[in-house]
């Protein structure tokens, strides 16, 4: 019915808008799904003991949260548009298969914005425990929304649940369109991913205030709230990376040559750290022999395939980027590791965090390196994948739009996306000043010096003097 | 085909839903951008800044719904539509973010300066985003989008009928968010600001109307098919939007709120289900896609039936609650606080406001129990196509 292949000069923009739009939303996407159970470990704890710092805490996170969640939900609109809008090629051919996971994650994103709208606003007058419960829908819904798009992400890469006739799709079969090969493992990679990220975010913010010489119980309590749950994760999900390795080894094989530079198929292949691949050579790598055979098939004899398999034009472009993005996720997911074995070894010694300043510096960064350990990790599935974005099924060019003028819409996006995201830190900052300065807040009130709007309704006290 | 069409339908349904609750938190950018300067527009922005706050991410959801329903169901005239119509997709995109982002910036800055520049960014992209989806609505029901678009058309989506049914979504934008003002001015015994949106309801409703009527004879070159249906099996609808704008307008003009709110919401739904229904069975209008040569395979579609029963089971009464608790006015603490307020001291002891006129949760209630039975209906002809 249709021309099946339509050639897309505007691929390489559309990718890298993608990439962009995709790499920016994807640290809200984080924060979404795991601050809010963060916080509510946190008011868990304000309302058990009962503990007034960590009430503080879950406040002030609620607030922050307010500011992230409407910009995640406006820079995931604009994926849901970029799907039709750069990829109408994919949706024409996939729409229907990989549409169904999608559906849903609206219903989750549906649970999602209402709880965190009851939660978020109803600190004052929801009270105590009740209030509590309105926040457990937005963590479940957080964990399920996620498995829902990383099923997508997932069936893009071992694409399968759907019957073909005569170049039509007739046929889905839901179940194995969501639950695919690759769901099984990607689903707990990125979720933990996501705890980790956020956990590690807020770790970060109170550490560097530590550093600052904020030594107070205000900051521990909000470092060890964002610590504890991450670096507990961190092993489970160095364990989970392990097995999705030895799994796209077997499912995708070009891809795992590219992370860890194989070339040709054979067994006894060493394990390359760091290192630049051109022109044939691996230029300032450290190279372990036999290792690579033995993460994979756990016996240095073990074949490992190499990308000769297929031609040159089914392998992906760049493969130093995607061996160094895939080294530098694994070496920051061990130097977290590390942070927290050095955190559980002072608790076990001393009863307390350690003191050294090395452990609060690598506390600091915690966050951001395990931001930039997910994005490289993104970079590996995605960059890895191509020249497929349906894997072995249809090409990226063939899925790009065919409208001229991607340059302009990606140098808009990256204009107004570097705008949000300063806006976003800035504006994050400033709360946290504000906070400091035990400071009057001022609670949405636009536009005026009036502290209240003439008011009949009844006794306000408490919001008037806010 | 039973099937294609009941996805159809709540592909509309849930279109509907997005006109009649995120169209109004547009229509609140729109009376925020025209409500003068700091002092003077002071009171009514801080209500709109109230009424819109806790509940504008969960309607925005519709909208990511109807994307994911359309592109799930209808593949090819999805692709077709994000080619032809790019450029105001995009434009709205970009609406989108800046309204998003302009809103919820400008309650955490501080300053005045600061709060004008996102509260602009916020009122001006309120009042962009609902005119270039207007565009491409038009552009569909104007029958200028092809079967299978491979490039953009200007022409597609500035064509007259399609700039007025730009103009008609943010005058109906408008008018659903001045109605609802009144309600939310009305449970907070604020007089004056009842009378300012009721004059702006007014003014809103009477050019949604005059836009309405001018799109009707408008379609006439154009569209002749969809105006032959519209005055024909679609008339019912055509004069139950007529009507309930009418009535709204005399109740206003006779000072009596009461049920405003959702007459206005059942005009609008009226005005999207009547183009519904007189562009049926036709996806492209001016092409051979029709609801069902262009639907995806049955089994996608029958997923889609469930999967919107579910939604209907567990968002409709989320739904009811959010708005219920925002009607009760209990959804207003959480940021700001200057002592810590452990367990139940924040909660203190607000009195419930009087139950006023235009109640909080009852167009809402209204319309959940509507889709609810719309769902069973929908549920039971899926069943009934797949034992045929």
């Amino acid at each position: 019915m249709l021309t099946a292949t339509r050639v897309s000069g505007e691929v390489v923009p559309a990718r890298a808008q993608m990439a962009a739009t995709l790499g920016f939303h994807i640290i809200l996407a984080c924060l979404g799904i795991a601050l809010p159970t963060i916080v509510l470990i946190a008011e868990f704890i304000g309302l058990r003991r009962p503990d007034q710092v960590a009430m503080v805490l879950a406040r002030r996170w609620s607030q922050a949260m307010g500011v992230l969640v409407a910009v995640g939900a406006v820079t995931g609109t604009v994926l849901s548009f970029e799907m039709g809008l750069l990829w109408p090629g994919l949706m024409r051919k996939y729409g229907a298969v990989l549409g169904l996971p999608f559906g849903v994650e609206g219903l989750f994103f549906f649970l999602e914005a209402i709880f965190t709208a009851i939660y978020l606003y109803g600190w004052r007058r929801l009270g105590g425990w009740a209030h509590w419960w309105t926040g457990v829908p937005i963590a479940l819904s957080g964990i399920f929304g996620a498995m829902s798009v990383i099923a997508v992400n997932a069936w893009m890469n071992q694409p399968g649940g759907f019957t073909v006739s005569h170049g039509r799709i007739v046929a889905v079969d839901p179940w194995q369109v969501f639950f695919n090969h690759a769901a099984i493992y990607e689903m707990p990679h990125m979720i933990l991913a996501a705890y980790m990220v956020s956990g590690f975010t807020v770790a970060g913010v109170y550490a560097a205030g530590i550093l600052r010489g904020r030594r107070d119980r205000y900051h521990y309590t909000g470092f060890a709230l964002g610590f504890v749950p991450a670096a507990i994760l961190t092993p489970f999900q160095i364990f989970v990376g392990d097995t999705a390795a030895r799994a796209i080894a077997h499912d995708q094989p070009v891809k795992f040559a590219s992370m860890e530079y194989v070339e040709r198929t054979s067994s006894h292949v060493p394990e390359w750290l760091a290192g630049v691949y051109a022109n044939g050579h691996i230029y300032a790598g450290l190279k372990i022999p036999d290792f690579d055979s033995l993460l994979v098939g756990f016996s240095p004899g073990t074949k490992v395939i190499g990308w000769d398999t297929v031609p040159a034009a089914e392998r992906p472009p760049v493969v130093w980027l995607i061996h160094l993005c895939f080294d530098a996720m694994v070496g920051i997911g061990f130097l977290l590791l590390l942070a927290g074995l050095w955190a559980l070894w002072g608790w076990w010694r001393h009863r307390a965090l350690p003191r050294q300043r090395l452990f609060w510096l690598l506390g600091a960064v915690s966050g951001l390196a395990a931001i930039v350990a997910m994005e490289a990790g993104w970079v590996v599935t995605e960059v890895g994948r191509q020249p497929w974005v349906v894997y072995r099924l249809q090409t990226t060019t063939q899925a790009a739009t065919t409208n001229g003028g991607v340059i302009t819409s990606l140098s808009i996006v990256i204009v107004l996306y570097a705008v949000l995201g300063i806006a976003t830190v800035l504006i994050l900052r400033a709360l946290a000043r504000r906070w400091r300065r035990g400071g009057v807040p001022e609670t949405g009130v636009p536009y005026g010096p009036q502290p209240e709007i003439p008011d009949a309704g009844g006794t306000r006290a408490g919001r008037a003097r806010t | 085909m039973i099937a294609a069409a009941t996805v159809g339908g709540i592909l509309l349904a849930t279109v509907t839903l997005y006109g009649i609750l995120g169209g109004a938190d547009f229509g609140g950018g729109l009376w925020d951008l025209l409500a003068g300067g700091d002092r003077r527009g002071h009171a009514p922005r801080q209500l709109i800044d109230e009424s819109i706050t806790p509940v504008w991410e969960a309607n925005h959801v519709w909208l990511v719904f109807a994307l994911v329903i359309f592109w799930t169901a209808f593949p090819v005239a999805f692709a077709s539509v994000m080619t032809a119509a790019a450029l105001p997709l995009w434009l709205a995109v970009g609406g989108i973010v800046l309204r998003g982002a302009g809103f919820a910036f400008r309650k955490e800055v501080s300053g005045l300066g600061l709060q004008r520049a996102f509260g602009a960014v916020f009122a001006f992209s309120s009042l962009l985003t609902p005119f270039f989806m207007g565009t491409v609505i038009g552009a569909v029901a104007a029958g200028q989008i092809p079967a299978d678009a491979s490039h953009a058309s200007l022409a597609a989506w500035t064509n007259p009928t399609s700039l007025l049914i730009g103009f008609l979504f943010v005058g109906a934008c408008g008018y659903l968010a001045a109605v609802y003002l009144i309600g939310e001015a009305a449970r907070r015994g604020n007089r004056r600001l009842q009378v300012y949106f009721t004059r702006r309801a007014q003014a809103a409703g009477a050019a949604t109307g005059a836009l309405s009527l001018a799109t009707l004879l408008e379609l006439h070159a154009p569209a002749p098919a969809l105006q032959h249906n519209l005055t024909g099996r679609a008339l019912p609808l055509v004069i139950l939007a007529g009507l309930t704008g009418l009535t709204v307008l005399a109740l206003l003009a006779a000072g009596r709120p009461r049920g405003i709110r959702v007459l206005a919401a059942l005009g609008v739904a009226a005005v999207v289900w009547g183009w519904g229904v007189a562009q049926y069975p036709a996806l492209l209008p001016g092409t051979a896609v029709t609801l069902s040569n262009a639907g995806a395979p049955h089994s996608t579609l029958v997923a889609l039936v469930v999967l919107f029963a579910a939604v209907v089971v567990l968002i409709g009464p989320s739904f009811g609650l959010l708005f219920a608790l925002h009607g009760r006015q209990l959804l207003q603490g959480g940021e700001g606080l200057t002592a810590p307020a452990g367990g139940r001291a924040g909660a203190g002891s607000p009195a419930r406001p009087r139950r006023s006129s235009g109640q909080p949760g009852r167009a809402s209630r209204v319309v959940a129990i509507g889709l609810i039975a719309a769902g069973a209906v929908a549920r039971a002809r899926a069943r009934g196509g797949r034992n045929r």
